[in-house]
């Protein structure tokens, strides 16, 4: 018997400022997750890390892409952006550090806790960047 | 709780979600930023907010939320409640302040979803 076992692979591309829509490719993304029948919690935590990185890349930079790949018992969200960078990755980990703007902040988000929630939804949590060139978060 | 119930205690307008009323409710949280309702909200729970944008309903989408109370008497824009409606997620509107909202519902029996967060 061959044991099947779910797997996807996609990638969205998102817009930096479009604040209007930000959101939806996590909506998306989460829609996915649930049609492939994985457990509403992990539906959930993978949900809530595309979301963070999403107001992320739509706060920050000019534009991203969020690729989702699922294997087996994993699930990989992988953020891209091309933006302004982060200088001090340490720094940007501390809760409630930010350099928001008052739009992010208008919109119930730019209060230092982005990058903090998205380490703690995941097991495994990765981050570099160039300052000038853009940051990518798995 | 009952939604319907919820809108009786709180003098509320049901914006969406009309034929939801009949949904049980037992923990709510109370936010306006939305990160922390991303780290704090349980799946099932209330959101009260005094925030009005399309983020509201994503951050319930994507965290589980049951259902959205509006306080301070805040209006809802069209763009955000076509959002409500087609991820389906009740929203109910009332003139209380945050404050009074959660205290009437604490005093029915609605509990935090969590009562403190760990260190």
């Amino acid at each position: 018997m061959v044991n099947h076992k779910p797997s996807y692979e996609g990638c969205h591309t998102i817009v930096g400022g479009n604040f209007d829509n930000a959101g939806e490719v996590s909506g998306s993304i989460k829609a996915t997750l649930k049609q492939m029948g994985l457990p509403g919690a992990v539906v959930r935590r993978a949900a809530m890390v595309a979301y963070e990185s999403e107001i992320n890349i739509v706060s920050f930079a000019r534009k991203g892409m969020i690729r989702l790949h699922v294997v087996t018992d994993s699930i990989l969200i992988q953020a891209i952006d091309e933006g302004p960078g982060i200088p001090d990755i340490e720094l940007a980990m501390c809760p409630g550090y930010s350099t928001a703007s008052a739009k992010v902040k208008e919109m119930g988000f730019g209060a230092g806790m982005g990058l903090c929630n998205i380490k703690s939804f995941s097991d495994i949590f990765e981050i570099s960047s160039k300052v000038g060139r853009g940051t990518s978060s798995k | 709780m009952t939604l319907h119930e919820i809108r009786e205690l709180l003098e509320a307008e049901v914006v969406v979600g009309e034929e939801q009323l009949g949904m049980e409710v037992k923990t709510a949280f109370v936010a306006d930023l939305m990160s922390d309702v991303l780290a704090h909200g349980k799946p099932g729970s209330l959101l009260i907010t005094g925030l009005t944008n399309s983020q509201v309903l994503r951050t319930a989408d994507v965290s589980d939320i049951s259902a959205v109370i509006i306080g301070r008497g805040k209006k809802l824009s069209q763009e955000t409640i076509r959002l409500a409606e087609m991820i389906n997620i009740p929203i109910l509107t009332t003139k209380y302040i945050l404050f009074e909202i959660a205290g009437k519902l604490y005093s029915r029996g609605i509990k935090g979803c969590i009562e403190k967060v760990e260190s």
